[in-house]
């Protein structure tokens, strides 16, 4: 089974280097001009070259930078008024009806009002995301501790645990597979608003640098950026599933 | 005791509230703040003069053809990913390839290659609603009853009829599931391209309130924007409970 799984891997492998050797195909032979489309050589030695000699790392731990901060502040703060708002029943029952409202706005229309409030500025960047990230964990902060075993909680009274104690020894651990898909979710979005705000306030990042390859056709730098750019959204995406394997071992163990 | 459905409306309007009458007291000069009254007034004069109708019909004209488009391809894909599992497995790298690719990333490429408009916000929304609907639907396909498919073997349907008598109808809870999932990511794609650079739209009438210094016409596009996404996935939650009852719910748990 495992060996048969680790061929099938090779040849899924195998089909994505034929996928890219069409596109260089496609671009030698020039089916789409050079300007839209270059070929995965020119683009790779773009990538190549913009981390040797050129600002493509600096471009990289900006966009980073950018995600790590409004993704870091959005997990505090989401956990936070989520396990606030979670634990008490009348505080749910007043505040998640207008968080329910308010959860499909498209977060980017925050943008102009944060350019309004903080000019086209890094802190504006790192608020945009921030707001945007924040929500997944909140709601699902929210809705972990509201389906948490009510027993847990009768135990709880019958120990005398303070309420702070309940939260982090019952709570917290009772929602964290769901506070941890949240943070997983936001990430993406967190990425997303990173390039959107790059793109808008000219910060340094990935999202600028596309956008500036782009305004001058060097389409070779516009792909490598793109590139750069899925291996970050890949790259977190499973960083955080990682994470959540360890975190979460103790749920499929023990009984 | 206050009844559950006016707890809810308690915090806004408290909130708004509140803002008025700080607003009034400050005699606010502001940027970015307005009092609800002057949003309230932005809003109607919006209406009044048609350009919010516009912008809307523009945004969700973009948001439902990327949809239309991604939604077919990404079904189409998971169908056929789900049925085939040799297809299935082929295609696992290159998916996980291009999958991460956050769909605003294609915003420049876009724009080099169809320029500014409609066909570039509906080719960047279309990217977006391949995935969530491709995969939903691979999941759907594969937790088919194999029983399902063991009839369509025995009555000797052809592929073509077993997908659109057996599949697609055993699957079309969860497929529309994904549908919504993924119009609400139609809408949020559409209006994120819109602020970025698209200069049609909601996205970009807010934007050019905001430079405007026009924080009441701003915030009434906010708000807004926030009711057209709530009515989107409201009317979209009560289709699918009036179309699928039951059925509906094995989905969400999904």
């Amino acid at each position: 089974m495992n060996r048969s799984a680790l061929y099938w891997r090779a040849a899924s492998f195998i089909v994505a280097a034929g996928f890219v050797g069409l596109w260089q195909v496609v671009a030698n032979l020039r089916l789409v001009s050079p300007v839209f489309l270059p070929g995965p050589d020119r683009a790779w030695a773009s990538l190549v070259r913009g981390f040797t000699s050129g600002d493509l790392l600096s471009k990289l731990l900006g966009t980073l930078e950018h995600m790590a901060y409004g993704w870091f502040a959005a997990s505090v703060a989401g956990i936070a008024l989520g396990a606030m708002i979670g634990s008490s029943r009348m505080l749910r029952s007043y505040v998640a009806p207008s968080l329910e409202f308010l959860r499909p706005l498209p977060v980017s229309a925050i943008i102009p009002v944060a350019i309004a409030m903080l000019g086209l500025t890094q802190s504006m960047a790192i608020f945009v995301i921030a707001f945007g990230a924040i929500w997944p964990m909140l709601l699902a902060t929210i809705h972990g501790f509201a389906a948490v075993e009510p027993r847990l909680y009768e135990v709880a009274r019958s120990l005398h645990m303070s309420r702070l104690a309940v939260i982090f020894k019952i709570a917290l651990p009772s929602a964290s597979p769901d506070i941890l898909s949240g943070m997983r979710l936001s990430l993406t979005v967190a990425l997303i608003l990173a390039v959107v705000c790059e793109i808008l306030a000219g910060l340094d990042g990935l999202g600028h640098w596309v956008l500036l390859s782009a305004r001058s056709f060097r389409s070779a730098d516009l792909f490598a950026g793109v590139i750069l750019l899925g291996i970050i959204g890949y790259l977190t995406a499973l960083a955080m599933s990682v994470v959540e394997k360890r975190l979460l071992k103790w749920r499929s163990s023990g009984h | 005791m206050i009844p559950e459905r006016i707890k809810a409306f308690l915090l806004p309007i408290g909130a708004l509230v509140a803002l008025e009458l700080w607003a009034r007291a400050v005699h606010l000069q502001s940027d970015s703040l307005a009092p609800p009254s002057a949003i309230a007034a932005a809003l109607v004069e919006a209406f009044k003069d048609g350009s919010i109708l516009v912008a809307t019909r523009d945004t969700l004209t973009s948001a439902f053809a990327g949809l239309l488009v991604g939604g077919a391809v990404g079904l189409a894909f998971g169908i056929a990913l789900g049925i085939f599992h040799i297809f299935d497995r082929l295609m696992e790298v290159t998916i996980e390839a291009i999958r991460p690719i956050p769909s605003i990333a294609l915003l420049p490429i876009a724009l080099i290659a169809l320029g500014f408009g409609y066909r570039m916000e509906i080719l960047i929304v279309a990217f977006a609603c391949v995935w969530p609907i491709l995969i939903l639907s691979r999941a759907a396909v594969s937790a088919i009853e194999p029983r399902l498919i063991e009839v369509s073997r025995a009555l000797r349907l052809s592929p073509p009829d077993r997908v659109r008598k057996i599949i697609i109808p055993a699957a079309l809870p969860r497929i529309f599931l994904a549908f919504r999932l993924a119009a609400g990511i139609a809408l949020i794609v559409a209006v994120t391209v819109e602020i970025a650079i698209n200069p049609i739209g909601l996205g970009a009438a807010i934007m050019t309130a905001q430079q405007a210094l026009r924080p009441d016409l701003m915030l009434a596009y906010l708000l807004w924007i926030g009711l057209v996404g709530y009515l989107l996935n409201t009317g979209l939650v009560i289709a699918q409970r009036h179309l699928f009852g039951r059925a509906a719910l094995v989905g969400d748990a999904a």
